[in-house]
This record gives C-alpha cells, sequence and structure tokens, in this order.
C-alpha cells in the first residue's frame, strides 16, 4: 500500500464522517432576510401598540385588546411563513451549488431536533395567550425558539448553537423587563438573525 | 520497529466498504437511497459492497415500509465497529511507522 493512499483514505473518511452527519447547506444569507422580516414585523407591532405619532413610551393601544391581538397574530405569521420559506428556497439552492441533496438523513434529524421544542414553545406560548398571561410571550417564544437552534447544532453548523443560546439568554431578559418585550424580539429575532447570517456567510458561503 | 498488521482489515481494502463503514459509524443508522447520494456509486455497486459487509456481520440491515415503498435502512453491529476502529489504528500505525 502507497503513502499516498494511506493518507487519501484517512482524510476521505474524515470528509464523509462530516458530511454525513452535518448539512451545511443552510444560507447565511437568508438568515440576513429573515431578520429582516422580524425587524419589519417589530416595526409593524411597534406602531400598532404605540401609534405613529406619540410620544415615546406613551402607548395608543395595550396588548390585551382583542384587535390588536388579532393584528399582531396576523403580522407574527406572516413573518414566520415567509422566514421559513426563504430558509427551505436558500436552502435548496446552496445545496445544489453545493451538489448535496436537500432531503438525506441529516436534514431529516436536523428537523426532528427543532420540531420537537418548536411545537412545545408553540402550543406553551398559545395557551399562556389564552390563560392571559401576555408579559411571559415574547419571552417563551424566544427561549422555545433557543432550545430549538441548540438542539439542531448537533446536525449543521456549531455557530447555531451559540446563535441559540443568546436567544435564550435574550428570552430570559425579556422577562426580567416585562413590557419590553417588543425591544427584545426585535434584538432576538431580528439583530441576532442578521449577526449570525453575516458570520455564517462570511465564514462558509464563500 | 514491529507493526502489528492483525488489525489491518482485509475487507476495507474496497474503498467503498471503508466509506460505508465511515459514515455507518457516524451515525446511527442511514438509508440506501442517501448513501447512494453521498458516496456517488451505482446501486449495484453499492448493493453488492453492503451485501459482503453484512456477511462479514458488520453492518444489519432494517427493511421498513414507507408509504409502501420499501425503506432499507443500514446500522453498524458492535463487530463492524470494533473491526473498523481496528483497522483505522492499523493505518494509523502504518502512516507512524514511515515517518519515524
Amino acid at each position: 500500500m502507497k503513502e499516498e493512499d494511506l493518507i487519501k483514505d484517512i482524510s476521505q473518511i474524515r470528509k464523509l464522517m462530516e458530511k454525513s452527519t452535518k448539512f451545511i447547506s443552510i444560507s447565511g444569507l437568508s438568515s440576513v432576510l429573515i431578520g429582516i422580516y422580524a425587524l419589519l414585523g417589530s416595526a409593524y407591532a411597534y406602531y400598532e401598540v404605540y401609534g405613529f405619532d406619540s410620544q415615546a413610551g406613551y402607548r395608543d393601544h395595550y396588548v390585551n385588546e382583542p384587535l390588536v391581538i388579532v393584528k399582531l397574530m396576523v403580522a407574527a405569521l406572516l413573518v414566520l411563513v415567509a422566514s421559513i420559506t426563504t430558509g427551505i428556497v436558500m436552502a435548496k439552492r446552496k445545496a445544489k451549488k453545493l451538489q448535496q441533496p436537500i432531503w438525506n438523513q441529516t436534514s431529516k434529524d436536523l428537523l426532528l431536533a427543532m420540531t420537537v421544542p418548536l411545537i412545545a414553545g408553540g402550543i406553551f406560548t398559545l395557551l399562556l395567550m389564552q390563560r392571559g398571561m401576555f408579559i411571559a410571550v415574547a419571552s417563551s417564544l424566544l427561549i422555545f425558539y433557543g432550545l430549538a437552534l441548540v438542539a439542531a447544532g448537533s446536525f449543521t453548523f456549531k455557530e447555531i448553537k451559540g446563535l441559540g443560546m443568546c436567544e435564550i439568554a435574550i428570552g430570559l431578559l425579556a422577562l426580567v423587563f416585562p413590557g419590553y418585550g417588543i425591544i427584545f424580539w426585535s434584538i432576538g429575532f431580528g439583530v441576532l438573525h442578521i449577526i449570525y447570517g453575516v458570520i455564517v456567510h462570511n465564514k462558509y458561503d464563500k | 520497529m514491529k507493526i502489528n498488521l492483525d488489525q489491518y482489515d482485509k475487507i476495507f481494502e474496497n474503498k467503498v466498504r471503508l466509506q460505508i463503514m465511515s459514515v455507518l459509524v457516524a451515525n446511527e443508522e442511514y438509508d440506501f437511497i442517501s448513501l447512494k447520494t453521498l458516496l456517488d456509486v451505482t446501486d449495484g455497486n453499492l448493493a453488492s459492497n453492503l451485501k459482503s459487509l453484512e456477511k462479514e456481520g458488520y453492518i444489519e440491515i432494517l427493511k421498513t415500509f414507507i408509504d409502501r415503498k420499501p425503506n432499507t435502512r443500514y446500522r453498524k453491529t458492535e463487530k463492524g465497529k470494533a473491526a473498523f476502529l481496528n483497522h483505522l489504528t492499523a493505518l494509523e500505525n502504518l502512516i507512524k511507522k514511515r515517518y519515524t
């Protein structure tokens, strides 16, 4: 057996172990776009709740008026749908570029790992709203989303774990300072996504 | 320096078999289609190498149906994992020998 063969064998083993356990088709730019959607959504929510020309800190509405709640939920759903669509479309594009299938064992594992905390978080938040505990809504969404990202971190770029932990920290802070939910929401879903997206894009997409 | 070559496994002299085993050691289980796209080999090539690994007792086959379509997944056995790790040690030793 020749020396080059040996070294090639070993590097091939290493590459396959990495490639078969990590889903690397996540696009950094999609995360930036998702962050922008979230900021737009937050701006809309701010406008709905605080009004346009009111002075800072003076509310036109409170978040327990039924019409406001419906409007905010619709906006949140729109942001969610747009984000998921963007994420999938851009992951598909990147997978094609890398000549990797988007639907493989690893992406299935990744999805399953995220689904469990996300569904639990979704139901938990709906129950909070049903009980009128709006104070904890922003916080619980951020925390469960963070947990989902930490779980996903085992199957893709390790940076996503860091993002998840930041989301959890922001979520906890949101409960320490109640009433500023919308600000923590913008930081967690908006600013953090954009920062993370830029980091991943610079590191892996080039 | 004397090198112990007992750990070198002839089965893994075949590239495809070595690659299959790398994937199965890194993952709990893997299905045929994903394995095929990942290794970029033909159906026949993959199937025959999977069969010889199975005959050796290094992997086991799990056949299930998803929406009535057959879905074949593979899993390493303890024996297979041990053999693979031993083989890696043998490769390492071979390299070390050349550089010392």
